[in-house]
């Protein structure tokens, strides 16, 4: 049995269904990462595993035990908080402490797990600060560290790093992946952002209006995405998805289906000097971002694609080319979106 | 011409608006202070006598026709158990409203608040009755139930609103850092809510302490408040302006007095919510 099982967990607020019976085995030590776009339901399910809302259907059993209706101080769950909500009228080392505290342990086994803590976050110098003289990624660290001394069955993390900036979040990023390394502690960890979810998951949840769409490894859904929705959610920029008749190019595409190629699958040749074979079509624009170059095109039938290239380009937008495309990589997907298998 | 007068018309104005004003607020406050050091003759002498040898005899007189020790007591009994009370009633009411909110919660908040609207009066006869069928008539017991309920509405809008700048979030850490209900309360509502605790906790007990309408009329001699003791100078036996005086002056010097201390702390918990 699985280390925290969903089994058909259902939430709803009034009349709007917001869970939709999600199913979901989570392994002990993986780290899973809730994605999806705003509204999906993602930070529900996560505070329903808190404890912080409660399930109005299905069950939820952690090691073995069923915690569906179990309060939130019992579940033996730490979380981490977008807004940090960090005690303000505690010290960090107050802050830090509290769960301990409150668990009754003894002064000297708490004043060595919090300053462990605290040196593997780089906290020691703060410990008599309160959270107010701290900076936005100093109080990060310690809503981690108020999380990591109780060392607990299960992390939650609900988007800790929007409230930081680009340069700090990529920065936090690489910490948190290091802790679960260095923890191997059993982690969920809700996200908008794809990039976080790419980089940190073991396996990726991808929700969509309270439902699963798809569970799996990053590459997987890279790879291979079940449906239309997970292939365009997954990447950046997102996947291209054309309907077939435009790209004679790509065989066995079910009626009236659609094609998906990731901008890396998309090459484009000035006309003058193309090879046979291309589509024609025209530059709509070129974003030259250093380390890579991103071409948009239009095709003569009207379809709007996205190449990527590693090397810079001299295309200009208007420039008349020829458009290529890697069959071999090709998704294909029904006329409802979902991914259709080829040959 | 460099430096331009720091006196224009303007401010001129307004400061001379601003005395006048303080002073028509101020004036039966000093007038009853002057009064009640005056003999009865000199209270009612015309015109008014500003400059007289002040006297003490209105106090004196005060204490020995009525007990005034008496009087204080059961005010400040009165007052602060239905401070207490109201504020073990009001907080975990504002808390539930605050952090658990349901659709019909503001709904229950403007019912609380119309109950002020009515007017009290209103409410006397059945009040007086089930006073009068408790054995509650003339108890200190009866004006502490009373106060409270009249002043709950109030008590649970201030902690509300208060406890509404508290971020949930905080309260959900503390949940999940295993703290149980009285643990969060203890933890983090009373330190992080103790200004508008302490501000709902002042106010009432300035609310209790000068509410007349109750005690005159669900007490007298034995639980009678501070405020019935001012009543009592007023009527029987004609009115004795300057002894009404003192008596009036003996009580309300403690809470102007306390008021005077508390005076910050008052002023924030009343605009609370009001500036992010």
């Amino acid at each position: 049995m699985a280390f925290l099982q969903l089994k058909g967990v259902e939430k709803y607020f009034g009349d709007l269904r917001a869970i939709k019976g999600i199913d979901l085995a989570i392994e002990r030590g993986e780290f899973i990462v809730f994605v999806g776009p705003s509204g999906c339901g993602k930070s529900t399910l996560l505070r329903l595993i808190a404890g912080l809302e409660h399930i109005d259907g299905g069950s939820l059993m952690l090691d073995g035990r069923d915690i569906t209706d179990a309060p939130s101080s019992k579940r033996d769950l730490a979380m981490v908080f977008q807004s940090y909500a960090l005690y303000p009228h505690m010290s960090v080392y107050e802050n830090m402490s509290f769960a301990l505290k409150l668990a009754k342990e003894d002064p000297a086994v708490i004043r060595e797990k919090v300053e462990r803590a605290a040196q593997i976050l780089n906290l020691t110098p703060y410990l008599q600060r309160t959270p107010r003289a701290l900076s936005g990624g100093q109080r990060q660290r310690v809503a981690i560290g108020r999380a990591i001394v109780r060392a607990p069955k299960v992390f939650l993390f609900d988007e800790p790093l929007s409230n930081l900036d680009a340069a700090l979040r990529g920065q936090t990023r690489v910490e948190i992946a290091k802790l679960h390394r260095d923890l191997g502690a059993t982690t969920i960890y809700v996200t908008h952002d794809q990039i976080e979810a790419m980089t940190l998951a073991d396996r990726i949840v991808v929700l969509r209006d309270g439902q699963i769409e798809q569970v799996g490894t990053p590459l997987e859904l890279y790879d291979r995405p079940a449906n239309q929705f997970v292939a365009q959610f997954i990447g950046s920029p997102q996947m291209n998805v054309v309907e077939g008749r435009h790209l004679p190019t790509v065989p066995e595409v079910p009626a009236g289906g659609f094609v998906g190629l990731r901008p890396e699958d998309v090459t484009v040749q000035l006309a003058a000097q193309a090879t046979a074979g291309g589509l024609p079509g025209t530059v709509e624009l070129v974003e030259s971002l250093g380390a890579e170059t991103l071409i948009y095109v239009a095709t003569d039938s009207g379809a709007q694609l996205v190449a990527r290239q590693a090397t810079r380009t001299a295309l200009h937008n208007g420039d008349r080319v020829g458009i290529f495309v890697e069959a071999a990589n090709a998704h294909r997907f029904d006329a409802q979106g979902r991914a259709a298998r080829a040959g | 011409m460099a430096k331009k007068s720091s006196l224009s018309p303007a401010l001129v104005a307004r400061t001379l608006i601003a005395w006048a004003v303080t002073l028509l607020v101020f004036f039966p406050l000093g007038w009853l202070f002057l009064t009640a050091f005056k003999t009865e003759l000199q209270a009612i002498a015309v015109p008014p006598e500003l400059f007289f040898t002040p006297t003490l005899e209105n106090f004196h007189e005060v204490q020995e026709r009525s007990d005034y020790l008496l009087y204080a007591k059961n005010s400040l009994v009165t007052s602060v158990l239905s401070t207490l009370l109201g504020l073990a009633i009001a907080a975990p009411a504002a808390y539930s409203m605050a952090f658990f909110r349901s659709p019909r919660t503001r709904d229950i908040l403007m019912w609380m608040l119309s109950t002020k609207m009515m007017p009290a009066v209103g409410a006397l006869v059945p009040i007086y009755v089930l006073a009068q069928k408790s054995a509650l008539l003339d108890t200190q017991l009866g004006l502490i139930i009373v106060f409270t309920l009249s002043n709950l509405p109030i008590m649970v809008w201030m902690l509300y609103s208060g406890f509404k700048d508290i971020p949930p979030e905080i309260l959900e850490a503390a949940r999940m850092d295993g703290a149980t209900l009285w643990q969060e309360f203890r933890h983090l509502l009373l330190p992080l809510g103790l200004g508008v605790l302490a501000s709902t906790g002042l106010l009432c007990l300035v609310l209790s302490w000068n509410e007349a309408f109750w005690s005159l009329n669900l007490s007298s001699a034995k639980a009678g408040t501070l405020a019935t003791l001012i009543a009592s100078y007023s009527s029987p036996e004609g009115l004795f302006w300057a002894k009404l005086s003192a008596a009036s002056l003996m009580a309300i010097a403690p809470i102007i007095v306390f008021g005077w201390f508390s005076q910050k702390q008052l002023v924030q918990g009343l605009t609370f919510g009001a500036v992010k």
